[in-house]
């Protein structure tokens, strides 16, 4: 198979994601949505070590890995401590933190 | 290696400033007497270097001290002084503890605060921090370390300017507090505007003299030194550019006319002591910055700029007494008498004959211990009526006759009266503009009547003619005030009819400064044989 | 002899600062103190006199120089002192009725409660005057004419606590400090012309200097001397000095500060001889003003102003003389002296009437009171006969000197000179015969004071009394004694030079036309006041009384065009520094901190708006860097 599909499926999959990020207001779905970009990243990271023929790319799709991990964690935590003091998930409502 | 006297006068207020931060808070008596110890050990050491200081010994600087400190840069701990810094700090080891124990009421918190804060500690501390600094800066003789702490002193005076000042009164607790940061904010943006263009300026020389000397230098000495022996030359535009850079910065914190804006808001909010500390010791690192950096290192750009600045400085002169005769605010009338003063200042530095010069350097001395004195007893009279309103008072002399009497010998030294120590340097500075500039010279005259003018006036108003109401009862002068004043006029008294200490210092380093820039002094018309003229 | 001079000066000073910074303590002495240092300063000056008669005539000058005040570069003035003839003159007239004056006001200052300080006050003017006369240089000159100007500024607004006498001092002071700029561009002008201020080197070589330097330092001086003097331009706050104590009015502003000025000129005479356009604009400015003086004295009914007025007019005499060069400059110091005696004496009697009229000025509330007090009659009359030139006594001998010496300039200007003093010479007989009517005969015009009460009037004691007869012998006898085989022209002489003019006129003419104008004067005073009773609220009056009586409106013109120009010019800059310079500043910040607030708009807090710029961004960046890659 042409390896340049898997571009294309990265690419709508990152669109995808970047549109839910956009348009959700719902903190957990935007979450997914981020994941959804990070892993069309790594889909395109795959595939490009796969053209090129060394192993940059799945390298570094370990590293985006390892941190879409660490993000997770701690960004569950937060959306978990802002639920429970305003009963609500939405980002909309966090809107404080500005000047 | 002999005993680092220079350091010594610095570091010791600096530990002064340290030591009375760290006082606890419950013992503010304790925290003032140790701030006035730390001043009057400065003052011993200030005339130490005084002692030391031999005014014909050959070279520019002495007592100096040398260390490497940031070796990449070529920047280096220098110090040294020569006639007209070493005086500079006496006036500044002279003045500290006076405002000291002229503002020794004014940090107490008042009955109803919470005293969480040590705020009497802070502003003794600040006052002893700012001398520090002041002092290091008449020593350096390193450009980038001159600029730190030219720059740095303005982190305490932010403070004391904006945390301290007169009691509310009848304006209101807000009003006042949005006025004093007002003034703050406005003290520091100017300056640090000022600074900034100077930064480039330093930065600029830094990039000259790596350029053609290899080694970038901050020197003072060696720079001038190089450019003396020629390996080391400034393009026009760029010694230009790099003066322009400097004076701007001396030119705000002088102040001239139309930078002077900051100091009428700052002097007019700040207690009287801090006010002093303002124009008689922080604003003098300005004149003295111009005789002892722009002239030295760029000559050729100061006798280009020399027309501009003088006209600048008679401006000065005249704007600012025809506006202390319009102020009704008793500290903006001083505020705007001293830019008049800071203009005669800076028309002496410019006229470039010794009479100027020298009188400047006088003058700068003169000039901070007679707004001292006028000060201090305005700050005495504000305190007992809690008004700075000219129209408020009335017939203090009825009262009060000790206070009017200190406050018009102040107000006589302000207007240049003969016989106190100002008229010598405002004449030696009229005469040295005179004999280059005439026209400038004679303009420069007028000033007297208007400096007259405004202080009558104000003497007058506030002294003079039936007791107002408010006045009834006010208190004269106290024992504190009186140490605080007596000594003040008995210096003018005596600089007035014995000002020869002084300029036997001064002389031998203006005409230092005189020869670095090529200038001579004109020559009378009519040969007088020196027999004579001596006579 | 030499160490004496400064001791001269140093007397008076010690006492100005003992009783000033004594305190209270010395309140019951005080005045005591003040009188002794006085005298012993008149002692001094006696025995420093005594010293130079006893030399030959040209080597009467005693220098001293104490120590170097300011030396900077070339720049080199001392504290030195020269007593020459003409110091030594004015040390004589200033400490003998300087202690006279003391004396009197031991007595006229009894009641007042700073008395102290008063005689602290005249102390330091007795030191600033002698300084002023002894110096040897014209920066040290300038030392004591500003401490003249200080202690008459001090003395005017004595009392404080009236309004209009703070107003007048400080009025005095300003007019005063205009001349010193005078003076002080002419220490100028002369260290940049001959490299130094002293007045030996300076008058030795004044005429290398050239006619137009010289003219441009004649000017200056003149102005200078005008400010001091009271003279037109710059006369107009005499008038208002009569605030002060009366005993100040005749220490200061009759007898010997105001003459400073004449002093002045007298003594830089070598500048002036090489400069005839500034000469022409001294006897001008004279000639101006004694007749300016004279008329207004005519309107007053004050009769201090009146006094201040005759001062004013006599002063234009001196400055006439001094003006004219070698054939005036020994008579201008001459009437000086004669003048100190009579006006001072005259000053003192009017002290003495007000003292018995409840400090009544108004000379239409006195009349009749030569039964009342005797001596002061006596006294104020031989004063009067003095001042107007009345045969054998002093004013006598020096006025007429004086319009001689004016006929003698020659050419139309003599004519024009000499015209004018005459002239003057009629309005003073005028003027002070209607001072003497109104004050000493006719009927009783008392009027009570602010209290209800009607004066007392009554003969002063013997302190202020003594002082007055002393004066009074002066104002007789001193113009015959100096004439006598020409004394005091010989004793001038050496320091100030002296030429004979070319008079087309002879002495005996002249004697005889101020005869017959002194004989006019008084026939019209005596016409208006004498025949008829004096009304007590003055009559309107035509239009030049009325402008004398309001100082020939120079006030009005001060006021309209200085005061009133110079407020609404510090007003105008005060907003224009407020708005304009400082707005400059505001207005920068302002604008800072506008476009900041508009920035902070897209700071609004929701997350995704951020998402929305974050992805527009990216896009951006990869558009263009697409768009580069493309081209």
């Amino acid at each position: 198979m042409n390896p340049v599909n898997y571009l294309y499926l990265a690419a709508l999959l990152f669109t995808i994601g970047a549109a839910g990020v956009l348009i959700r207001r719902n903190a957990i779905v935007i979450f997914m949505c981020v994941e959804l970009m990070l892993n069309a990243c790594n889909l395109a990271f795959v595939t490009f070590s796969r053209l090129h023929g060394n192993l940059d790319g799945q390298i570094i799709a370990f590293f985006t890995m390892v941190v879409a991990a660490a993000e997770v964690v701690i960004g569950l935590a937060i959306i978990v401590t802002i639920f429970r003091s305003r009963h609500s998930a939405s980002v909309d409502d966090a809107s404080l933190l500005k000047l | 290696m002999s005993f680092p006297l220079l350091t010594a006068t610095a570091v010791v207020p600096a530990v002064g400033a340290l030591a009375t931060a760290a006082v606890p808070a419950a013992r503010r008596t304790a925290a003032k007497w140790l701030a006035l110890g730390f001043a009057l050990a400065t003052l011993v050491l200030s005339a130490a270097q005084l002692v030391r200081f031999d005014p014909d010994a050959a070279g520019p600087f002495q007592l100096t001290e040398s260390h490497a400190w940031i070796k990449d840069f070529g920047v280096r701990y220098d110090l040294g002084v020569d006639g007209i810094s070493v005086v500079l700090i006496a006036l500044t080891a002279l003045l500290i503890p006076f405002v000291v124990l002229a503002g020794w009421h004014d940090a107490d918190p008042l009955e109803d605060a919470s005293t969480r804060w040590r705020p009497t500690q802070g502003f003794f501390a600040l006052i002893l921090m700012v001398e520090a600094m002041v002092v290091i800066a008449f020593e350096a003789t390193d450009v980038f370390l001159f600029y730190i702490f030219f720059e740095a002193m303005l982190i305490p005076m932010y403070f004391l300017i904006g945390g301290f000042g007169d009691r509310a009164g009848e304006r209101g607790e807000a009003e006042t507090a949005a006025q004093r940061s007002y003034a703050a904010v406005k003290f520091l943006l100017y300056n640090l505007v000022g600074g900034l263009i100077m930064l480039a300026a330093v930065i600029g020389l830094y990039a000259v003299t790596a350029h053609q000397l290899g080694t970038g230098t901050f020197s003072l000495t060696e720079i001038v030194q190089a450019r003396a022996n020629g390996s080391l030359e400034f393009a026009t535009t760029t010694e230009r550019a790099l003066f322009l850079g400097f004076f701007f910065a001396f030119a705000v914190k002088a102040p001239l006319w139309p930078l002077h804006t900051w100091l009428p808001n700052a002097m007019g909010e700040a207690t009287a002591p801090v006010a002093v500390l303002i124009t008689a010791v922080v604003d003098k690192v300005g004149t003295f910055a111009m005789l002892r950096f722009c002239l030295q290192l760029f000559p050729e750009a100061s006798k280009w700029a020399t027309p501009v600045i003088l006209v600048l400085s008679l401006i000065s002169i005249l704007y600012g007494a025809l506006l202390a005769v319009g102020q009704r605010d008793i500290k903006r009338l001083i505020a705007y008498a001293s830019i008049s003063h800071f203009g005669f200042i800076v028309l002496g530095i410019f006229a470039m004959t010794t009479q100027g010069q020298g009188g400047a350097t006088l003058y700068m001395v003169n000039h901070g211990i007679s707004t001292a004195a006028l000060m201090l007893v305005a700050g005495f009279l504000i305190s007992r009526r809690g008004s700075r309103l000219i129209a408020d008072y009335g017939g203090v002399q009825k009262v009060a006759p000790v206070l009017a009497g200190t406050f018009l010998v102040g107000g006589l030294a302000t207007l240049s009266l003969p016989g106190l120590a100002p008229f010598v340097s405002e004449f030696l500075v009229l005469v040295g503009t005179f004999s280059r500039y005439p026209v400038i010279g004679v303009l420069a005259t007028v000033g007297i009547v208007l400096a007259a003018l405004y202080v009558l006036v104000l003497y007058q108003r506030t002294m003079t003619g039936p007791v107002a109401e408010p006045v009834r009862g006010m208190p004269d002068l106290r024992a504190r005030e009186l140490v605080v004043v007596a000594p003040l006029i008995v210096l003018l008294l005596v600089l007035g009819v014995y000002p020869k200490p002084v300029t036997r210092i001064v002389e031998p380093a203006v005409e230092h400064t005189m020869s670095q820039v090529h200038q001579s002094d004109p020559k009378p018309d009519v040969h007088v044989n020196d027999v004579e003229a001596a006579k | 002899m030499e160490n004496l001079i400064g001791l001269l000066v140093l007397a008076p000073l010690l006492g100005a600062g003992v009783l000033l910074c004594g305190g209270r303590r010395l309140d019951r002495t005080g005045h005591w103190i003040g009188t002794l240092l006085a005298a012993a300063s008149f002692v001094i000056g006696v025995v420093l006199f005594a010293d130079l008669l006893g030399r030959p005539a040209d080597d009467r000058e005693l220098g001293a120089t104490v120590f170097s005040w300011v030396p900077v570069g070339g720049f080199r003035a001392d504290v030195g002192f020269q007593l020459d003839q003409l110091s030594m003159t004015f040390v004589l007239l200033i400490t003998g009725v300087g202690s006279l004056i003391h004396l009197y006001s031991v007595g006229y200052m009894e009641h007042d409660e700073r008395r102290r300080r008063f005689f602290g006050y005249l102390n330091l003017f007795l030191a600033a005057m002698l300084l002023l006369v002894l110096a040897d240089n014209y920066l040290l000159l300038y030392v004591g004419w500003e401490g003249v100007g200080l202690a008459s500024y001090l003395l005017i607004g004595f009392w404080q606590h009236k309004p209009s006498a703070a107003t007048a001092a400080k009025k005095a002071f300003l007019v005063n400090r205009v001349g010193d700029v005078g003076l002080s561009i002419a220490v100028m002008l002369m260290f940049t012309t001959f490299g130094t201020f002293a007045f030996g080197p300076v008058l030795e070589h004044a005429e290398e200097a050239g006619e137009g330097k010289l003219t441009a330092i004649g000017l200056m001086l003149l102005l200078a001397a005008c400010g001091k003097s009271a003279q037109v331009p710059l006369q107009s706050w005499l008038g208002d000095a009569m605030e002060g104590p009366t005993p100040v009015s005749a220490l200061i502003h009759a007898a010997t500060m105001v003459t400073a000025g004449v002093y002045l000129i007298v003594r830089s005479g070598a500048v002036f001889d090489g400069a005839p356009d500034a000469q022409t604009a001294v006897v001008t400015v004279g000639a101006v003003t004694l007749l300016f003086g004279a008329i207004v004295g005519c309107a007053k009914d004050d009769i201090k102003k009146a006094l201040a007025g005759s001062t004013m007019s006599q002063i234009g005499y001196m400055i006439l003389a001094a003006g004219l060069g070698p054939i005036g400059y020994v008579f201008a110091i001459m009437h000086l002296v004669t003048h100190g005696f009579f006006k001072a004496g005259l000053f003192l009697g009017a002290g003495s009437v007000m003292h018995g009229m409840n400090d009544e000025v108004d000379m239409r509330r006195y009349g009749g009171l030569r039964t009342y007090m005797p001596v002061t009659f006596v006294t104020f009359g031989l004063g009067y006969l003095a001042i107007i030139g009345f045969p054998g006594l002093s004013g006598f001998f020096s006025k007429d000197k004086i319009i001689e010496a004016a006929f003698a300039k020659g050419g139309t200007e003599g004519w024009i000179l000499g015209g004018a003093a005459l002239l003057g010479a009629a309005i003073t007989a005028y003027y002070m015969t209607r001072v003497m009517l109104m004050t000493f005969f006719g009927e009783k015009r008392w009027q009570p004071d602010e209290r209800g009460e009607l004066p007392h009037p009554h003969e002063s004691p013997r302190t202020m009394t003594i002082p007055m007869i002393v004066l009074a012998f002066g104002s007789v006898f001193a113009g015959g004694l100096f004439s006598i085989n020409d004394a005091f022209l010989k004793w001038l002489e050496p320091v100030t030079g002296h030429a004979e003019g070319h008079s087309p006129v002879t002495a005996t003419q002249v004697t005889a036309a101020t005869m017959v104008v002194l004989v006019v004067g008084f026939a019209l005073a005596w016409a208006q006041y004498g025949r008829r009773p004096v009304p007590v609220t003055a009559p309107p009056g035509g239009l030049l009384v009325r402008a004398a009586r309001r100082d020939l409106l120079q006030d009005d013109f001060n006021h309209v065009v200085l005061v009133r120009g110079g407020e609404h010019l510090t007003r105008s800059l005060v907003y224009v520094d407020h708005t304009l310079v400082d707005g400059v500043v505001n207005g920068t910040a302002a604008s800072v901190g506008g476009l900041s607030g508009r920035m902070r708009r897209l700071q609004n807090g929701f997350a995704r708006s951020y998402a929305v710029s974050m992805f527009g961004g990216a896009a951006v960046l990869i558009a263009a860097t697409l768009l580069m890659r493309a081209v």
